[in-house]
């Protein structure tokens, strides 16, 4: 689609309105990031870089350049994955900056019709609607579940789905439509000694996709000690929006996780997905121009805790059984370990788990290539970053690979079953895996025949 | 943008995909590691082989082109910033490691190889290539050469011009010249190998490089060292080398540094030390030991406030992190880090340290001094704001300043980072007229037309 020079000048003023001169003043241009960043090692190219992106922002920010097709093509080429902040030595926010670059284009870009389409389905329609999604989630099971799915892959239709969709469509696991607070009600009391109370964020895609992980979260967490709060008015956390440069609607579902949360009067918000728990920590940046929320937004943030961290604090409470001797090797999810600092709580927690040996994956800390909707959005660069890290996969001969968020696992059982490991490898959430460990042969957390007959 | 008939020119040897002169590329290949300076280009061309290069250089020959050749762009003295303009030819796709031969005990590689790569290549194979620069993760070889890099085990070990034994470079006309090759010892004429060491560039594209490696040291130890006064830090480090103990690395923290680091990454070091001194040593495993004992001592006796050994190598890493965390706690601070590579005689890093902050309350700039005591090579950096003009003012000052005062105490305006832009209006006065002339003539014989890297040193 051919743009006129009109909205490129207003995308040129948005860029100028919107980045962030400070932020963007603290690159020094080391170049730290570049063995770090994804689509640097995948290109070669330094505009494919953190560092090369900011020199772009910066430009595009000071007037020196005006934006074009390629500039915008390469913001919405980044990942988003953050392992250069990670790497960066003078700490440069790049996940704020580049919400900040792509909001300037994310308007007045003109989109196909179809992509405006969806962008209106998903971030505006959709995810900011539990009941909606949990609609499309009983639509999905549905599917799954009457014989239509089988009729389907019978017939060859899916065939005319693009191959991230198609794939993704083979290892979707059964999608549940009731989510967590249906099975386990709102407020669910602490075992033993009452350590805190804790608000447990049960997310958009974790609840229909993986009610289970969730109903498992819930479980250790009050095994733990800690007494576990569902609130019903919690919504999507917003990081797909925030990311796309939906700020608007990003700063809207922020305000009602805020409230719910604040009314459920809890000490932590536990998220089990780094990509969710990430987000929620960014609510006081997203809100900084909010004089009368960000008070609140700081409260809520610094409450955030990942599931792992909360579960290793209480550890003692937790005695884990000893399980089939295997071989476990951990993916990190890029925003757990890039956003939320995140990275050897999992590991130790996993260590501590009796017949399990934990090998490191070579570039464990390498994004999968799931990066939020990027699979549909840039597949090839997705399918490479995925078969790559199938290879290291391999080379660790795992039994079992952990992650701790819903679109790494996606995205890693469809590599699993893209380079045929099906039969050496399973995948787990951490949770999952604990939950074994400390349920072995007891009853208390549903199993999977219960929700195959729901 | 380039003339449309240069472009198709160079189209027909790398194709269109890798030649670029939209915004975007342009724009980010306007600027290297080094703060203050940046210059668009007018392309930026990405050859895969020494074929291209000789044939983008004739052509470059032909229209009066600039060539800038770049790796992954750290260089800390703007020399890879085309202030000219022209053409940035980046080597990032040329970076194979082509052989190890382990008979002559020689690696063979393209310039766009990343320095971490060759280390951990010839370390599966127990062999070692010591140059170390800091941002060896990213720095290419080709770079490292181009300034002949540093690092931390210089002094032990020598820099990466102790270790480069033959080059294939391209001319500008595009002829290919050979120097040296797999031979320690070669006295035919003038050492051209070394010549291309260090020359930023400016006078042949390099293509190929072979470098001697040395056997990987069986085992190495740690320790740190605090003092409360800088002169027995100093006398520390003359009275090691008087031991005849020639440590791997022997870094030097001044108070300010540390006062930093403590307040960013807080583990634990002395904020009121005006020195902390980090040693390490390699080699057979006894021979390490003895001398760690003898060192400890030697701290000791110059009055060391505290001093510790590594016992293990988890230890090992701890003592280091207050080396390793300098740059993030020094970066985080202000928006620029400019970080200077101002070096003296050993013996005179006392009196240097001392003036560097003389000059650093004079013009009311932070400066925080650390570097490698053992050779000398001290890093001041400055920690400021691009955007503010009149800081920078007083910051420029302040670094002429620094760099007369090494020159004056023996030293030199730059140890391991190049001359490049950022320090050609010092050249002259660290290396006199005479120097200068005879530079200009040997860049005149190799490049008459001035196409390759035009602007810097001199």
């Amino acid at each position: 689609m051919k743009k006129t020079d009109a909205s490129w000048e207003q995308i040129g003023e948005k860029f100028v309105q919107t980045m962030d001169r400070n932020q963007l003043a603290q690159c020094m241009r080391c170049g730290f990031c570049l063995p770090a960043c994804p689509t640097y090692q995948e290109t070669g190219q330094e505009e494919a870089s953190p560092r090369g992106r900011i020199a772009l922002m910066k430009a595009l920010s000071e007037g020196l350049i005006t934006p074009d097709q390629t500039i915008v093509d390469q913001m919405e080429f980044c990942l988003g994955c953050r392992a250069c902040e990670s790497a960066c030595p003078a700490g440069v926010p790049f996940g704020q900056l580049l919400e900040q670059a792509r909001s300037s284009f994310a308007e007045p870009l003109p989109r196909t019709l179809i992509s405006r389409f969806l962008r209106r389905f998903f971030f505006h329609w959709l995810f900011p609607y539990p009941r909606r999604l949990r609609l499309i989630g009983s639509v999905i099971a549905f599917y799954q579940r009457s014989g239509l799915k089988r009729l389907f892959h019978r017939l060859g239709i899916l065939r005319l789905l693009p191959t991230p969709l198609r794939e993704m469509e083979k290892i979707l696991p059964q999608v549940n439509s009731r989510g967590v607070r249906k099975y386990l009600g709102s407020t669910i009391p602490a075992q033993g000694k009452k350590r805190s109370r804790v608000g447990f964020f049960y997310g958009c895609i974790m609840d229909i996709v993986f009610t289970k992980t969730n109903i498992n979260t819930v479980h250790l967490l009050t095994k733990a000690g800690y007494e576990v709060v569902i609130p019903s008015e919690q919504t999507c956390c917003g990081a797909l929006h925030a990311h796309a440069g939906e700020k608007e609607q990003a700063i809207h579902l922020a305000e009602k996780n805020i409230t719910a949360f604040q009314q459920a009067r809890v000490e932590w918000v536990a998220s089990n997905a780094g990509g969710c728990g990430a987000m929620l920590r960014e609510y006081p940046h997203l809100l900084r121009n909010h004089r009368n929320l960000l008070d609140d937004a700081q409260s809520f943030a610094h409450s955030v805790q990942d599931v792992s961290q909360l579960l290793l604090q209480a550890q003692e409470s937790l005695p884990f059984h000893k399980l089939t001797s295997q071989l476990v090797t951990y993916q990190d999810s890029c925003h757990l370990r890039n956003g939320m600092g995140v990275i050897q709580e999992p590991r130790q927690l996993l260590r501590s788990i009796p017949g399990i040996t934990l090998v490191e994956m070579k570039k464990a800390d390498r994004c999968c290539g799931s990066a939020g909707i990027y699979n549909l959005t840039h597949p090839d660069l997705a399918f490479s970053l995925l078969d790559k890290k199938m290879k290291d996969l391999r080379a660790t001969q795992a039994d079992t690979l952990v992650t701790t968020n819903p679109g790494c696992f996606l995205q890693m059982k469809m590599g699993i079953q893209r380079s045929g490991l099906t039969h050496q490898v399973r995948i787990l959430h951490l949770v999952d895996l604990l939950a074994e460990a400390m349920e072995k042969g007891s009853s208390s957390i549903p199993s999977s025949r219960f929700f195959v007959s729901l | 943008m380039l003339p449309s008939e240069l472009k198709e020119a160079l189209q027909k040897v790398v194709g269109p995909d890798r030649l670029r002169d939209d915004p975007s590329a342009c724009l980010t290949h306007s600027y290297d590691a080094t703060p203050l300076f940046q210059k668009m280009p007018d392309g930026v061309i990405y050859p895969k082989s020494t074929e291209e290069i000789q044939k983008i250089l004739s052509i470059a020959s032909h229209y009066e082109l600039p060539i800038i050749t770049r790796g992954s762009g750290t260089n800390l003295s703007a020399s890879t910033v085309p202030i000219t303009g022209g053409l940035v030819m980046v080597m990032t796709h040329m970076n194979q490691l082509l052989e190890i031969d382990q008979e002559n005990l020689t690696a063979t590689f393209q310039p766009g190889l990343i320095t971490q790569h060759l280390h951990e290549q010839v370390e599966k194979l127990g062999l070692f290539y010591p140059p170390d620069p800091g941002s060896m993760q990213i720095s290419t070889m080709g770079g490292n050469i181009a300034t002949s890099s540093g690092g931390l085990r210089g002094l032990k070990y020598g820099t990466t011009k102790d270790y480069v034994l033959g080059l294939t470079a391209v001319l500008p006309s595009g002829a290919l010249l050979q120097t040296g090759g797999k031979r320690y010892k070669d006295v035919a004429g003038y050492n051209l190998t070394q010549l291309l060491v260090g020359s930023e560039g400016t006078l042949a594209v390099i293509t190929e490089a072979t470098v001697k490696l040395l056997p990987l040291p069986e085992y190495r130890q740690a320790m740190i060292a605090h003092f409360s006064d800088l002169d027995h830090a100093a006398s520390t480090v003359s009275e090691i080398i008087a031991a005849r103990i020639i440590p791997c690395t022997l870094e030097f923290l001044d108070q300010q540094t540390v006062q930093v680091i403590e307040n960013y990454s807080q583990i634990g070091l002395p904020i009121d030390a005006e020195a902390i001194l980090l040693i390490e040593q390699d080699g057979p495993k006894e021979a390490v030991l003895q001398d760690m004992v003898r060192m400890e001592e030697i701290c000791k006796t110059q009055n060391a406030t505290y001093v510790q050994v590594a016992e293990n190598e988890e230890e090992r890493k701890q003592l280091l992190a207050a080396r390793r965390n300098a740059l993030s706690a020094l970066a985080r601070l202000r928006p620029t880090t400019i970080l200077e590579d101002a070096t003296v005689p050993r013996s005179q890093i006392a009196p240097m340290v001392r003036e560097i902050r003389r000059i650093s309350q004079k013009y009311d700039i932070q400066i925080c001094t650390f570097g490698h005591a053992g050779d000398g090579n001290l890093h001041p950096t400055c920690l400021t704001d691009a955007r503010d003009q009149e800081e920078i003012e007083r910051v420029e000052k302040a670094l002429a300043e620094i760099f007369a005062t090494a020159i004056q105490l023996g030293g030199t305006i730059t140890g391991e980072h190049g001359v490049g832009l950022s320090k050609a209006p010092f050249l002259k006065s660290q290396v006199g007229t005479l120097g200068v002339e005879i530079m200009k003539g040997i860049k005149k014989v190799f490049d008459p037309q001035n196409i390759l890297n035009p602007g810097k040193i001199f």
